[in-house]
């Protein structure tokens, strides 16, 4: 299956977001996942399962102040 | 009760979203040279609140965690910084939420990359909305009177106005709109964000009656970072009880501060 993960298309072997986050070795404290723009709660990745297509954008924290 | 002992009666706290600070400095995260070049400036600042952005977890390597190298006590603010529709930054704020369980939010739409200027229609847009679903909406803005009222309209918990271009340095170059928003607007929560570059510029904005200020490149591109953030929050301080004070009125000329009368001839 092909879904877009930060804007680049990969191929996964994953079936649901838990499986993606653990199969790309993601740190999992303070991240949050977007699915298809609408924010997934963590609770839920287990049951969120993927399809062709989809977009998910993770994210995390960094350094940034009034500036990009 | 004596002047001097009226000076050192305790300002109140700089209230947010329901929550008291004791210091009136907000500071950003980004811009470092080093982790421990910001936890030093962080820590001598007295700041008790930091501001964070959201980026993407980058794929191809492991990252450490950014927000481990922040001293638990601080208050983190995530921001919306690069997002330049109210779109991107409420689906920003929403990440941050979904992250970082707490419902703070600096919001910053921009408009312009030259000078990121903030785009006040979209920044009030994404304030309704974003207040709508609970956040505490704090907007970066330009220094609009007539924004202002609206954006408090709206329900945000401070406003947030420039004093010049971000990580310019240029320090307060409006005065004058700071002064008639403060004036206009006395129980409102005002932060000035962007703009300072120094010590002086940060007394200044206090003086004009900011109830704190937000920066980030002035004490990260100091050349001492540490030294600049004690700076700072000493001008804060400053700048803070001055305004308390209440300054004596400018006058064109001179006012003798010695008697007339009883010089020798």
């Amino acid at each position: 299956m092909n879904v877009y993960v930060n804007g680049e298309l990969r191929e996964v072997e994953a079936t649901s977001l838990a499986e993606l986050v653990a199969n790309l070795d993601l740190p999992v404290a303070r991240i949050a996942i977007e699915l298809n723009r609408e924010v997934v709660r963590r609770s839920e990745w287990g049951n969120t399962s993927l399809k062709d297509e989809d977009r998910i954008e993770i994210v995390h924290f960094v350094g940034g102040g009034a500036r990009v | 009760m004596s002047k001097a002992i009226a000076a050192n009666v305790p300002d109140e706290k700089l209230i947010i979203g329901g929550r008291a600070f004791t210091s009136r400095l907000i500071i950003g995260t980004g811009k470092y040279r080093s982790y421990d070049e910001m936890r030093i400036a962080h820590e001598v600042s007295g700041a008790e609140m930091v501001t964070v952005a959201v980026r993407r977890v980058p794929l191809d390597r492991s990252s450490e965690s950014f927000l481990d190298h922040l001293s638990p006590n601080l208050q983190i603010l995530p921001n919306t910084a690069g997002c330049y529709t109210a779109e991107d930054a409420i689906r920003t704020a929403r990440l941050a939420r979904e992250a970082l369980q707490t419902d703070l939010v600096k919001l910053e739409v921009i408009g312009d990359q030259t000078t990121l200027f903030p785009d006040n229609e979209q920044t009030l847009e994404a304030a309704r909305v974003l207040v709508k679903e609970g956040f505490v909406v704090l907007p970066y803005f330009n220094d609009d009177l007539i924004m202002a009222k609206k954006l408090l309209d709206a329900g945000c918990a401070a406003i947030m106005p420039l004093a010049a271009p971000i990580g310019s340095g240029l320090g307060v170059q409006n005065p004058a709109n700071l002064r008639i928003m403060r004036e206009q607007l006395p129980d409102a929560t005002l932060i000035v964000d962007a703009g300072v570059g120094t010590a002086s510029d940060a007394a200044i904005a206090m003086e004009l009656g900011a109830d704190g200020v937000l920066m980030n490149t002035a004490i990260a591109e100091a050349a001492d970072p540490g030294k600049m953030a004690t700076a700072m929050k000493l001008a804060i301080e400053a700048g803070r009880l001055a305004y308390r004070a209440g300054r004596m009125p400018k006058r064109l000329y001179a006012s003798a501060s010695s008697p007339l009368a009883g010089v020798i001839k």
